[in-house]
């Protein structure tokens, strides 16, 4: 477990956060300037907050009381950073075991051979970083941080430089690392739909300071945190399972809890489990059930939260069968319709907002855990 | 062209001198480089004038003052002498002294320089994956600078065959000890119908220097592409 309570000054800027992570893959979500690079550096060691505690499973890195303050060699903590930070006078090879070399025998869990079959970079050993290209550069980055046998990996939008192309090469290698290899994972991104994607943990931050943080499902799941307006687009995150192909359609049919929802097509194997993320604006309510309409996805539901007003709209939040969905109406509506919590309505998706990017596959339980020693 | 003893004796010499004097320098001149390119403390800037005072002063004053500190009078020559029985001054190991006091300056700038432009962020990068302050020094820094230190070394080798003033006035000039190429060239020069052997000396000095010139060029290439270059 990650336990994370920092405060420093930077500037005019006051940086207070506070959070825990259960392991699985944590995001630090917020737009730039948010604060969440100088959070990660706090945890690795290169940027000493003014006050507070970090610790992992119990293993004190710095507390401001008890005067303990961890150089980052003795922290053993993997960090990929934004640009990679390869060494140009090394081959991919040195590279990748330059961590290894520091690590006691004893705590040595990642294995050389696995790990580069699993990055696909067995082709690149003998290259120079300086061939590399953008995605190749950030595997074996990832691939050098957990060479390391980390108890704990960091990284610092390590797409962020990358064309969406390239996005798309790595983000797999990511999802396999959070499922096969379960070290914990503390992820900094702006981009919602990598959180939507790789969270496990989410942590939302604004100007310096935690103002959301617990599973995906449930912070994705809140009314008042993605103001209509506001940068991201937020929606309800669903586990998905996929049932089947309609090739005559092109549709593909996924399970939740919530029902059946009909998606474009995806090259995805049935039975894998994706998630589904639903935009809020993408929502609207019925209070009978559609007939004569074009949107394919109609879940029944039951209003369990209005959110507060923002203008002319307010989001509802729905139980289906469980799972959580988000909408987002004009208060008019809201009123018209006589909508209380307590309520069934219908709720109506239109399936392109389901698009390829809003799927994210996710395994269930870490699959094949490699041996993993504590001190 | 045949080289007599007393060219080969001044050649040898010359040789000798300059690569102890870089032999001897170089620890120094990375430490003082590093102290002036990562360090802030109070008196950086008295060290940051006294170091390249040597490039400014007359040779024949950091001379003289190296005779008067390092003389077997001076305070500091004195204590060499009855502690470890070292002699400096009219020694050819005073003319090592000599030379790599007159390019010290030369060498530390350009590690200075070298040092500035590494990537901190390859160090800090290095430090998380558990490599503690020397070893990042060993294996990042120092190879990241490779092509400084040869150029340092390079100035350093050549400012020092071409030392005069500064060896002379501190270790005089005596034949098979202090007397190096440029100082028996201005013998020669001293002695009527002597133009011959100061011309000869003359063309070997610019050989050697030369040669020192195209072997860092070529150094320096080598480095550059094991740094940026294409595949291992």
């Amino acid at each position: 477990m990650l336990e994370v309570d920092v405060e420093r000054r930077l500037g005019d800027f006051h940086l207070a956060a506070t959070f825990r992570s259960e392991g699985g893959l944590t995001v630090l979500f917020g737009r730039s300037g948010a604060g969440k690079s100088s959070i990660i550096n706090m945890i690795g060691g290169l940027l000493r907050p003014d006050r507070g505690r970090i610790a992992i499973d119990g293993r004190v890195l710095f507390d401001s009381d008890a005067r303990i303050n961890l150089l980052p060699a003795k922290r053993r903590i993997g960090y990929v950073f934004q640009e990679g930070r390869l060494f140009p006078h090394m081959s991919v090879r040195q590279n990748l075991l330059y961590g290894q070399w520091f690590t006691p025998h004893g705590e040595r869990y990642a294995r050389f051979d696995a790990l580069v079959e699993m990055l696909g970079i067995g082709e690149l050993l003998q290259r120079r970083p300086a061939t590399l290209s953008g995605g190749e550069k950030q595997r074996v980055a990832i691939g050098r941080a957990l060479l390391s046998s980390p108890r704990l990996l960091l990284m610092d939008e390590p797409l962020a430089s990358l064309d969406s192309k390239r996005k798309e090469e790595i983000l797999p290698y990511i999802e396999r690392l959070r499922d096969e290899i379960g070290v914990p994972v503390v992820y900094v991104s702006h981009a919602l739909s990598e959180v939507v994607r790789l969270a496990t943990t989410m942590v939302l931050l604004t100007d310096g300071t935690v103002v959301a943080a617990g599973p995906i499902g449930e912070v994705m799941a809140r009314t008042d945190l993605f103001p209509a307006g506001s940068s991201f687009e937020g929606g309800a995150v669903l586990s998905a399972e996929v049932v089947s192909h309609d090739k005559d359609f092109a549709l593909t049919t996924l399970r939740t809890a919530a029902g059946t929802i009909y998606v474009p097509q995806v090259d995805l194997p049935a039975g894998r489990s994706v998630r589904v993320h639903v935009h809020a604006r993408d929502v609207m309510l019925s209070l009978r059930p559609p007939e004569g309409f074009s949107a394919l996805n109609t879940l029944p539901g039951t209003i369990t939260e209005i959110g507060p007003p923002e203008g002319a709209g307010v989001q509802v939040r729905l139980d289906c069968h469980g799972d959580v969905l988000l909408a987002r109406l004009t208060r008019r509506s809201l009123d018209g319709l006589g909508l209380a919590v307590g309520r069934p309505v219908y709720a109506v998706i239109k399936s392109v907002a389901l698009d390829r990017r809003d799927l994210g596959s996710s395994s269930p339980a870490a699959a094949a855990r490699l041996e993993h020693h504590d001190m | 062209m045949e080289f007599t003893p007393v060219e080969w004796e001044a050649l040898q010499l010359s040789l000798k001198v300059s690569f102890w004097s870089v032999v001897c320098s170089l620890p120094l001149g990375i430490a003082a480089a590093w102290v002036l390119a990562r360090l802030e403390f109070p008196g950086k800037g008295i060290l940051n004038g006294i170091i390249p005072l040597p490039l400014v002063l007359p040779p024949v004053v950091t001379g003289y003052l190296l005779l008067l500190t390092l003389g077997t009078k001076g305070p500091v020559g004195a204590w060499l002498h009855d502690t470890f029985g070292i002699v400096l001054a009219f020694r050819w190991t005073g003319a090592v002294v000599a030379a790599a006091v007159m390019g010290f300056p030369l060498m530390v700038r350009a590690i200075r320089l070298s040092l500035e432009s590494v990537d901190w962020r390859l160090e800090s990068a290095a430090a998380t994956l558990g490599a503690n302050r020397f070893f990042v020094f060993v294996t990042i820094t120092l190879p990241l600078i490779v092509p400084g230190l040869i150029a340092g070394t390079i100035l350093s080798f050549a400012k020092g065959l071409g030392e005069f003033g500064a060896t002379i006035t501190f270790v005089s000039n005596i034949p098979g000890e202090t007397r190096t190429l440029p100082i028996a060239i201005y013998s020669f020069l001293q002695v009527p119908g002597s133009e011959g052997a100061a011309t000869r000396l003359t063309v070997i000095a610019v050989t050697v220097s030369m040669l020192a010139l195209v072997a860092s060029e070529i150094l320096a290439r080598r480095a550059a592409r094991k740094l940026h270059g294409a595949n291992a």
